[in-house]
């Protein structure tokens, strides 16, 4: 087979030569990294259980303080040797959230704080917002079609 | 000056290449060619606010030790060709807007050098004494125009390249003692359908093909003539391709042929992945490594061969496929 | 205030967290090597995925499970805007569908905005050194 005969036989060619991603390893750091986030929220979940908070509350302030854990690790530049390492493992959780909003911040402070830190903070995370707002916004919606016949409509 | 065959030019009286100078960046500093650049830098930043003016300040410095360095004074350059990664090119505009002399903004991604040094050579031929080229990348301002922010914790791929911070400038002249640019074979646009901005190597080594075969058809030469075929930044992913292609199409350059982004990096022990990229890949390993090399006659024939993806961070946002590009130059002595 | 140490510290909660947080950056590790999607499209596949899951009331299993090792990755955002949403909706009708699912992740967001203009006030981003 001829590499260069079209585009197709190329991308096949190309698909072959290029050597894959070390996935084992690379689950397996995404395991133990992304379970030990995890872990930690789970930690501080139960301090706060003990503490007296309800659910939802408790869920909030674990939130809040890994969002706050990663955006400092973010601002020692730490935070994306860790990603490096660990891929998904910190990506996933919320700690990727903080970060895909933090680094962004700084990078544009050069170009100001209003429309550099302020415009460009949400390039990677602001589809997340969008998306999961939309969805949750669609999914009360059905819920009140399906489930809630009986309220009135404000 | 003669056109050869489809798209090769002649030169009758070559350009010499009188000085080369070249300034890189910390990661660039550690790698295997450390010793032939002229300045190395400790920080991205060398003093700046930002990374743009801390590469515009590269070309400017660049441009500045090349001047010295060929021991004329800059009112007798005639033109400037330059050009850059960054939107509009304004790391050599920014950099050179200083310098007065006649500026010629150029435009070919990474195979910039090799293009602005082709202009400059038919310059010299048909007016000029003295044309200065000038190129420049930097892996900050590159990641924050084409990726993501430096921050984000996200995982390269092994195909990925790594953006060589610096620049490499030279300076041509109507006379001198060489080394001489012999022919220059501009490249064809050549797009085989490569989306993965993360496989730049794949993308352009079509185009590197298609001017290397291009070239040897045009003068008659074969792969054997040159002591050393390099091409730009096709890494080692790109640079294995090109010698199964080239082989398959009955040019063997396995013996002599060596790529710029394989060449600048150690590959295992600085996690550069597939090599280096950018304009200053080519710029910097031409104007440090090679044109020493040149000069004190370890090479004698080179064949230069700058390589390009003339993309943006919106084609590819829009599923565009990466169109490539190859200019070669042959530089002998 | 007595905190019960043995309670924070249980062994088999911790455990659960850890594998199914584990698990789920597992199948994102995944999709990140075996597909060429960018991280902001995984984030987005999680959150959404999470939503829908939880709107449809599975996913909240998987909390009762694993408790953070379900609501810390991504798709427990998603669940708890989704969840919000219901909630909302149950209180206020149509306008809670709106109001609900940012109000139950507003600590969150706000973290996020907040500790995001802070850090870029105090640092400054470096090159990665390998």
């Amino acid at each position: 087979m001829e590499p260069l005969e079209s585009k197709q036989t190329y991308q096949e060619y190309v698909d072959k030569k290029s050597p894959n991603s070390p996935i084992l390893k690379n689950c397996f750091n995404a395991f133990w990294v992304g379970g030990l986030i995890c872990t930690i929220g789970q930690v501080i979940l139960n301090i706060c259980k003990e503490r007296g908070f309800d659910t939802q509350l408790s869920g909030t302030i674990v939130s809040i303080i890994l969002i706050g854990l990663s955006a400092f690790l973010t601002g020692l530049n730490v935070f994306n040797k860790i990603g490096k390492f660990a891929g998904a493992g910190s990506l996933i959780p919320i700690t990727g959230f903080a970060n895909s909003i933090v680094s962004p911040a700084m990078e544009y402070k050069s170009e100001g704080y209003v429309m550099g830190v302020g415009g460009k903070m949400f390039t990677v995370a602001g589809p997340v917002l969008v998306f999961g707002i939309s969805a949750s916004i669609i999914v009360g919606i059905i819920y009140l079609i399906f489930h809630t016949q009986s309220v009135t409509l404000v | 000056m003669e056109k050869l065959g489809s798209q090769t030019i002649k030169f009758n009286t070559p350009p010499t290449i009188l000085e080369c100078a070249s300034i890189v960046g910390p990661k660039e500093a550690q790698g295997p060619l450390a010793k032939y650049f002229d300045q190395t830098l400790e920080d991205e930043f060398w003093g700046e606010k930002t990374w743009e003016k801390a590469e515009s300040k590269i070309v400017k410095e660049t441009v500045n030790t090349v001047i010295s360095k060929a021991g004329i004074a800059s009112s007798n350059i005639d033109c400037v060709f330059a050009g850059d990664l960054l939107n509009q090119c304004i790391s050599s505009s920014f950099g050179l807007r200083e310098l007065n002399i006649p500026f010629f903004g150029v435009f070919g991604a990474c195979s910039t050098f090799v293009e602005s040094m082709s202009l400059g050579a038919i310059c010299i031929e048909s007016f000029a004494k003295y044309v200065l080229c000038a190129t420049s990348s930097h892996f900050c301002s590159a990641e924050k125009q084409f990726r993501f922010p430096l921050e984000l914790g996200n995982q390269r791929p092994p195909s990925s390249q790594w953006t060589v911070t610096g620049s490499g400038a030279t300076i041509l002249s109507a006379s001198g003692q060489g080394p001489y640019i012999t022919y220059i074979t501009p490249g064809k646009i050549i797009d085989m359908g490569i989306k993965d901005a993360n496989n730049m190597g794949s993308a352009m080594a079509p185009a590197f093909i298609d001017t290397l075969i291009t070239h040897f058809n045009d003068t008659g030469r074969s792969p054997s003539y040159y002591d050393a075929i390099i091409s730009g930044d096709l890494g080692s992913i790109g640079k294995d391709i090109v010698i199964d292609i080239a082989k398959s199409k009955g040019f063997n350059i396995k013996n002599n042929y060596d790529d710029c982004g394989v060449l600048i990096f150690d590959k295992n022990s600085q996690d550069t992945h597939s090599g280096g990229s950018g304009c200053a890949c080519s710029g910097t390993v031409f104007s440090g490594y090679l044109f020493k090399q040149l000069k004190e006659k370890k090479l004698k024939k080179i064949l230069l061969i700058a390589t390009g993806a003339l993309m943006n961070s919106t084609s590819s946002q829009q599923g565009e496929s990466i169109p490539g590009i190859a200019h070669a130059i042959s530089i002998e002595i | 205030m007595d905190i019960n140490w043995a309670n924070v510290f249980d062994w088999m909660i911790l455990l659960k967290s850890f594998i199914t947080g584990g698990i789920i950056c597992i199948i994102g590790q995944i999709l990140i090597d075996k597909t060429k999607l960018t991280p902001a499209r995984i984030l987005v596949i999680f959150v959404t995925t999470g939503a829908i899951l939880g709107g449809l009331g599975i996913y909240q299993f998987l909390v009762d499970f694993a408790g953070a090792g379900a609501t810390v990755p991504l798709t427990g955002f998603g669940f708890n805007l989704a969840k919000g949403a219901i909630e909302g909706v149950e209180q206020y009708g149509l306008i809670g569908a709106f109001t609900g699912g940012v109000k139950a992740a507003a600590g969150g967001i706000a973290a996020a905005v907040f500790f995001g203009y802070i850090a870029s006030l105090i640092s400054k981003p470096k090159m990665k050194k390998q």
